[in-house]
């Protein structure tokens, strides 16, 4: 047997075939998407997941170190990005969600999601253990998320507040803050549901109701579930075959390719396709959950953790979207619908865990 | 957990802790995936079915094709309305993205006048979806190909070749068949059928095409495409034919129809033909008249303003509608009358001039001397019934004549009829609470006074006369019993006697003989009074004062197979305007080439055919030089 070089050997091969089967299933989705074409979303999607395969490989090698280092740095400099883009909008008179760069649009609530979670896992790895269950442990953690949560609602991006708060709320659950701080959280909550709802705005308000009830609307806003569902569900246990799908290809499908990209699969995929899809997110959330339990520091196993919900949220909450069991709010499948943004900040997530991979195979645990 | 009793908090705590949510989160995430896993099976195991449906039906769009309307013809299968081939041009709202664009490159190419778009942009806004909206109808092949060759650039445009309503003899059945026309809004909003609101959909409006509509109606067929969701069609998926309506068979006589239609020439009247074997109607005209294909195509208001400017009333079928007093043409059936109450047919009165009722002289339009009853007929001699009906009261006569069809409303496939009055003491009494007068039955039996009927009736009171039957008149092949009428035969031989001798004795009718060997025609002639008797003279002035100029008849007379009634609206006179006419038609019965040899003369001097006419008119009336509402001196 032929030896196989450390340089080799050190690569994640299985984590990049992970990465690789669905990025690829989506490509032959994208191909079908637009009518049996590799053009215009396929070969982009794919380059792009190439390169940023490569930067989530190269960001894999820096040292764990450097990413606790700068977690607050980069947490206050998105932060204030965040409120550039606020001003910014507020300057031109309508709402922004991104900078202008130059050569390329930057968002910075997508830069939040994985800031948040460095940040507060900082900031929890360095919380003596004794304060665990104080109140020093919770008040900056809630400032930390608040803020960019409240900016972000103000863009206004449900989804994306909604994903800062459930990172940065599960960094501070594994963290050990005590259990019935999150339960009493959750029934008040709960309870204060319509409260929240009132501050919602109107069109939002509006997606949450034909949530409730789609077929209300059946020409407007809940044409999205409505046709998303037809898809899914026409497409049945085998699908329609590959390239006849008619809902996406008679554009009945709106977002085919992007935030609705999961019904465009389904309706040609048909359930073992789904399924086939779901056992892929399974296998990348095991790895990252793993990562995180074998973490060798605190502040590696809060951040991986939060991570791993950060691509956990986006995944069902899209898929629930797509099955009409969630609101229409602008989630992409991560890895499957086709977009730069999604991707990178997913590249990344998988980068750092990489790293606390990497980390954790170099010396002895230690939660310092 | 009890918050107090806690350990005191180590880094291994927090590790054991860190592990242990781990896994809960891990296992609430897990939970959320096979929830989902479970949700997609749901939808597209469970409730697979239900979403095919819902997805074919986005994908596959089904446009109604409407039906070919069933013909009608005549005795002879001969189409008095068919079908011809129609290009159209339709607007698919759905499908339409650049409104402005399109409708103005249409108005360009169409040469569509401000109405036309006014009328093309409401529809637009009622329409929804994918039904097609008419742009224009009966394209010309030039036209129609000037839209083809832009049509990748008039999104939204749909050109259709279809069927449009055709009655190849126009005016002449026009009050007989009625007219089609687009439904209206309230149709559709009883029957909710798509159908009705499909471009080149058509109801029956009046007449035969509105009584048989659920007949001529037909299936409609339907295309499938395969649609995207902007409308665009990507393929054909085939689709089904549509069944056409069934023909109806008429009693009518197509040839006969057209030939009494154009006979009538210039006048206002009506002229009925009815077979004396079973009642079947075999001319049913009206004149002047309209071209049910204008009605058919979507009348202008131009064209439908100028039909109801003309003072003769082309939109009123007088066959039906119209009531006449009728005038002499009730003496034969005074006479049955009489025969049946006991007069001796063969007793004489001797004619002075006039009848003296009392105070009052009733006059007589002659002096006739002695007559008896047949030469009494013949010589349509008023005193000689003034003198009857004195003698007998009106009350004796009024059931004869309901015998004999007149004031009754037959049931007749589509048609409208007002039944007119055959007058009696106790009509008078309950109309206006007044007891009958002598000089009442005087007045009715010579077809004045109270007296009114409408042509129909007269031409079933010739063919009861002709044929001693109860015949009961018919447009299609209904079944009545025509049994014999309870009348003796020497009162049947009296009327057809004198009516014989009215045409070819030495009667009013002498001069319209028919011109064959053989074949004769028996007749009686009326003149009816427009203004009060005895005033002013009905013979010349204005055409709207001319008395009315009535016949009916039979032929031949030996074993009569026709019967008839005409009626010439301020026609002078039932010798001078009607029975030339009846000649005529009955003639072409027989000998149709000397028929057509009469009438092209005739209308040589009218100035063309029916079409020609009317057309010339129209343009005239358009241009504002309105027609002469005089007719002039009749033929």
């Amino acid at each position: 047997m032929i030896p196989v070089p450390p340089a080799i050997q050190r690569i994640p091969w299985k984590l990049i075939a992970i990465l690789a089967g669905i990025t690829g299933f989506g490509l032959l989705v994208l191909y079908s998407a637009a009518g049996g074409n590799w053009s215009p979303w396929a070969w982009q999607q794919g380059v792009r997941f190439l390169v940023f395969l490569g930067v989530a490989l190269v960001i894999g090698r820096f040292p764990l170190r450097i990413f606790e280092d700068f977690a607050y740095i980069g947490y206050i400099g998105i932060l204030v990005l965040l409120i550039a883009v606020e001003l910014l909008g507020f300057v031109g008179g309508g709402s922004q969600r991104w900078l202008n760069l130059g050569f390329m649009n930057l968002q910075p609530s997508e830069l939040m999601k994985v800031a948040i979670v460095i940040a507060l896992a900082r900031f929890y790895a360095q919380l003596p253990p004794g304060n665990t269950r104080t109140f020093t442990a919770l008040w900056p953690a809630l400032v930390m998320i608040g803020l960019p949560a409240a900016l972000v609602m103000l863009q206004p991006d449900l989804g994306t507040a909604l994903a800062i708060c459930i990172g940065g709320v599960v960094v501070m659950f594994v963290a050990g803050l005590p259990f019935w701080w999150f339960g009493s959280t959750a029934v008040a909550g709960l309870a204060a549901l319509p409260v929240l709802f009132s501050f919602l705005h109107d069109y939002q308000q509006k997606r949450v109701l034909i949530f409730l009830d789609p077929e209300s609307d059946p020409l407007g806003a809940g044409y999205h579930i409505s046709q998303s569902k037809i898809a899914i569900g026409s497409g049945g246990i085998g699908g329609k075959g590959f390239l006849n799908g008619s809902q996406s290809h008679l554009d009945y499908l709106p977002e085919g390719h992007t935030d609705f990209i999961f019904a465009t699969m389904a309706e040609e995929w048909g359930l073992i396709g789904g399924l086939a899809l779901l056992f892929g997110f399974f296998l990348l959330l095991r790895w990252s959950t793993r990562v995180a339990l074998r973490a060798r520091t605190r502040f590696g196993q809060l951040t991986a953790a939060g991570l791993t919900m950060t691509i956990f949220f986006y995944i069902a909450i899209n898929l629930m979207m797509v099955m009409g069991l969630a609101p229409v709010v602008g989630i992409p499948l991560p890895l499957f619908s086709y977009g730069g943004s999604s991707m990178l900040t997913i590249m990344t997530c998988v980068g750092i865990m990489l790293a606390i991979e990497n980390d954790s195979k170099t010396g002895s645990r230690r939660f310092h | 957990m009890p918050k107090k009793k806690s350990p005191p908090i180590t880094e291994a705590w927090r590790g054991i802790t860190f592990t242990r949510r781990a896994l809960v989160v891990g296992g609430a995430q897990a939970a959320v995936g096979v929830a989902l896993a479970a949700r997609m099976a749901y939808i597209s195991v469970i409730d697979n079915d239900k979403y095919v449906l819902e997805s074919e039906s986005n994908r596959v769009n089904l446009t109604l094709v409407p039906p070919r309307r069933g013909w009608i013809v005549d005795r002879h299968g001969k189409a008095l309305a068919n079908n011809r081939v129609s290009l159209r041009i339709d607007i698919i709202p759905d499908r339409l993205h650049n409104k402005e664009l399109v409708l103005g490159q249409l108005q360009t190419l169409l040469r569509l006048d401000g109405d036309a778009m006014e009328r093309i942009n409401r529809d637009l806004k009622a329409a929804s979806g994918f039904q097609p909206v008419a742009v224009k109808e009966d394209m010309t092949e030039a036209e129609y190909s000037s839209i083809l060759v832009r049509l990748p650039e008039l999104p939204g445009v749909a050109p259709q070749r279809g069927f449009a309503r055709n009655y190849p003899t126009g005016a002449a059945v026009g009050h007989l068949i009625g007219y089609v026309g687009a439904p209206t809004a309230e149709e559709y909003q009883k029957v909710k059928d798509p159908l009705y609101i499909t471009p080149g959909f058509r109801t029956g409006k009046d007449g035969l095409e509105k009584y048989f509509q659920p007949m001529l109606r037909g299936k409609p067929g339907a295309k499938r495409v395969e649609v995207t969701a902007r409308g665009k069609v990507v393929r054909e998926l085939g689709g089904t034919d549509d069944v056409q309506g069934k023909t109806v068979h008429l009693t009518i006589d197509a040839d006969l129809q057209e030939y009494v239609a154009r006979r009538m020439g210039r006048e206002s009247g009506a002229a009925v033909v009815i077979d004396c074997h079973n009642g079947d109607i075999l001319s049913f005209v009206s004149m002047p008249s309209f071209d049910p294909n204008s009605f058919s195509d979507g009348i202008s208001s131009n064209e439908y303003a100028w039909l109801r400017a003309d003072d003769h009333q082309p939109l009123i079928n007088k066959a039906t509608r119209g009531l006449y007093p009728p005038g002499s043409t009730l003496k034969p059936m005074a006479a049955i009358a009489a025969v049946e109450h006991g007069v001796d047919p063969s007793e004489r009165h001797t004619c002075v001039g006039g009848y003296r009722l009392g105070s009052r002289f009733f006059r007589c339009l002659g002096t006739h001397g002695s007559l008896d009853m047949p030469s009494a007929i013949m010589k349509s001699c008023n005193s000689y019934f003034y003198w009857l009906a004195h003698r007998l009261g009106y009350d004796a006569m009024a059931p004869t004549a309901r015998l004999l069809g007149l004031g009754e409303e037959f049931q007749l496939a589509g048609s409208n009829q007002r039944y007119g009055t055959i007058p009696d003491s106790a009509w008078k009494m309950k109309k206006y609470d007044q007891a009958w007068s002598a000089s009442d039955s005087l007045n009715a039996v010579i077809g004045q006074g109270y007296v009114s009927v409408n042509p129909l009736q007269l031409a079933v009171m010739a063919s009861r006369i002709a044929s001693g039957r109860h015949l009961y008149p018919r447009l299609v092949n209904r079944e009545f019993k025509n049994e014999a009428l309870p009348f003796s035969p020497e009162a049947l031989a009296v009327a057809r006697h004198g009516m014989d001798l009215v045409v070819n004795g030495a009667g009013t009718a002498v001069r319209s003989r028919l011109p064959l060997d053989g074949i004769t025609m028996a007749g009686k002639t009326g003149t009816a009074q427009v203004r009060g008797l005895g005033t002013g003279n009905g013979k010349s002035g204005t055409w709207k004062f001319r008395d009315h100029g009535l016949f009916i008849g039979f032929a031949p007379v030996v074993n009569p197979r026709y019967a008839t009634a005409v009626v010439i609206e301020h026609g002078m006179g039932g010798s001078r305007a009607a029975a030339p006419v009846a000649k005529d038609f009955m003639t072409f019965l027989f000998d149709r080439e000397k028929a057509m040899e009469a009438l092209e003369t005739f209308e040589a001097g009218w100035g063309g055919t029916i079409k020609e006419r009317m057309d010339r008119d129209y343009a005239a009336w358009k241009a504002g030089a309105s027609s002469d509402p005089d007719p002039g001196v009749p033929q």
